[in-house]
């Protein structure tokens, strides 16, 4: 029973691991840009609308999702637009530096102290429920219920919407894709808002499942570029796929002993790497 | 009422081209390889950008003009090499062209019925198709665009005899509907025999321009090869 338990949890934070790992995939797939500064700015603002107003935080992410979107939008247009033109490598270190800026912004005007949204969601955070000797929390499921509802949502704008009919198009071929009137910077800009508003949200459940500071954002990146790379770049299930492999891999590591938990899956993020599959990944990227 | 031209002082590709195109004409680019036929064809379409000159489509000047927006004006361009969207099916690449130009005559539906042979590959993805479903697909792909100037680029490059057969078929149809197509062939024959007016193009520069009906195969030989004489038959303003 302890592991279905285990597995459960696994899968459990895989889901929020795919949220965070949604807009990264996106970029990477439409664009092969990577984004290191991926929206640790939603929480922030999520934690100052609640502290002010006192409400919900799903109701604050309701305001401030449609708010990172502009911001994501923004960004690919003042910044991303003009360093892809400089080549390969320069969105990555704009990208970076971005990410050196907000999070030092963010220590100036939040301090390095710890905050978290957990006690805002009225007993969400802490609630579960148990069938049979197996527990299931209340906010992993919802977590995880989110991430599949996203992943769904985007895969069926992809395949069945115009708009995201040209963004699959852009992505293979963006100078005949512009041949067939599609204005691949809109289509760009479109991309990098929707994977920053995903990635706003995986910040808001980040930071009511447990605390968050302004380093917070960087550390977790780490996990959402793993969780990329084991699913494979621009599917939304692969990357559901890649979520849930990371998750179980850390929480069986935790069961054994409770440091191996992100050592477990940084060894299957390796053995994936090192698989054929992860040489695959590796030369589609070259060939980028 | 339709005129396009074309200046440039593009550095060897195409040095000082002018090009008037009428409303309805067919007009055939030929010359050898590195010419710069498919420079010239790019820079109308707005791929490429003239380092010099002007561009002017139905009296607007578009040479600053960005691609996807005179795609909305209605210039399309069946680009060299086809480049299908290798990922999405057929039905898809088709769908998803023209922007803001959809709505006009041509239609998913309507394209499938200029080239039958793609009926039944609709939901195949364009990677698995043929050389020649694949070329369909490409000029399908254009029209969905609603073009009133169509830019061909070697549609004919890498096809079986059979399949150049077909693609030539569904261009008179268009042809015979009053789109004005501007076509690079390497086929002579086949360039004079489809075309209205021809203009020979050599080391960028044109080096014959004139109607093909009275164009003997000798002289466009000369100017394919640069054997011909300074001036030039037929050449227009």
């Amino acid at each position: 029973m302890t592991w279905i338990n285990v597995l459960l949890q696994g899968v459990l934070l895989g889901g929020f691991y795919a949220l965070l790992a949604c807009g990264l995939s996106l970029m990477f797939g439409v664009m092969r840009i990577i984004n290191l500064a991926h929206g640790d700015i939603g929480a922030y603002l999520v934690w100052v609308i609640v502290n002010q107003t006192s409400i919900s935080p799903f109701l604050a992410a309701l305001i401030v999702l449609p708010v990172m979107w502009i911001a994501g939008y923004a960004m690919y247009v003042l910044l991303l637009e003009r360093s892809r033109r400089a080549g390969q490598l320069v969105p990555l270190l704009t990208t970076f530096g971005l990410a050196i800026v907000i999070e030092n912004v963010l220590l100036q005007v939040f301090s390095p102290d710890v905050h978290s949204l957990g006690s805002t969601a009225g007993g969400l955070a802490t609630a579960s429920a148990t069938f049979g000797g197996v527990s299931i929390s209340a906010l992993g499921s919802l977590t995880f219920g989110t991430a599949v509802i996203v992943l769904a949502a985007l895969q069926l704008f992809l395949s069945r919407t115009n708009a995201g009919r040209e963004m699959r198009a852009t992505a293979q071929d963006p100078d005949a894709a512009q041949l067939v009137g599609i204005n691949a910077r809109a289509v760009y800009a479109r991309a990098t808002a929707i994977a920053v508003a995903i990635a706003a949200l995986g910040g808001i459940f980040l930071a009511i499942r447990s605390t968050f500071d302004p380093s917070t954002g960087p550390t977790q990146l780490i996990f959402a570029f793993e969780a990329v790379v084991i699913g494979g770049f621009g599917s939304p299930w692969g990357t559901l796929l890649g979520g849930v492999v990371l998750g179980v891999a850390q929480v069986v590591g935790e069961q054994i002993n409770p440091q191996y938990a992100i050592l477990f899956g940084h060894l299957v993020f390796l053995a994936v790497l090192a698989s054929p599959r992860g040489g695959i990944l590796a030369r589609r990227a070259g060939e980028a | 009422m339709r005129s396009i031209d074309a200046q440039f002082g593009l550095l060897k590709a195409v040095r000082r081209v002018s090009l008037t195109v009428e409303a309805g004409e067919t007009r055939a680019l030929i010359g050898a390889n590195g010419a710069g036929k498919t420079t010239l064809l790019r820079t109308i379409a707005g791929a490429h950008r003239p380092t010099g000159g002007s561009i002017v489509f139905d009296g607007t000047d578009v040479t600053r003009v960005p691609v996807h927006r005179r795609v909305e004006m209605g210039i399309a361009l069946v680009p060299e090499g086809r480049r299908l969207f290798p990922g999405l099916s057929v039905e898809e690449n088709l769908s998803v062209a023209g922007g803001h130009r959809r709505g006009g005559y041509w239609t998913v539906e309507r394209v499938l019925e200029l080239f039958p042979i793609l009926q039944e590959r609709r939901r195949h993805r364009a990677a698995t198709l043929s050389g020649g479903e694949q070329q369909a697909t490409a000029i399908g792909r254009a029209l969905m665009c609603n073009p009133r100037l169509i830019l061909l680029d070697e549609v004919s490059l890498g096809l079986a005899p059979r399949a150049v057969a077909g693609v030539y078929e569904s261009l008179r149809t268009l042809v015979s509907g009053g789109t004005t197509v501007v076509l690079v062939e390497q086929d002579l024959s086949r360039a004079l025999s489809v075309a209205s007016r021809v203009t020979c193009l050599l080391h960028g520069e044109v080096v014959l321009e004139g109607v093909a009906s009275e164009l003997t195969r000798e002289q466009v030989i000369a100017a394919y090869f640069g054997t011909y004489g300074a001036t030039a038959v037929g050449a227009t303003s």
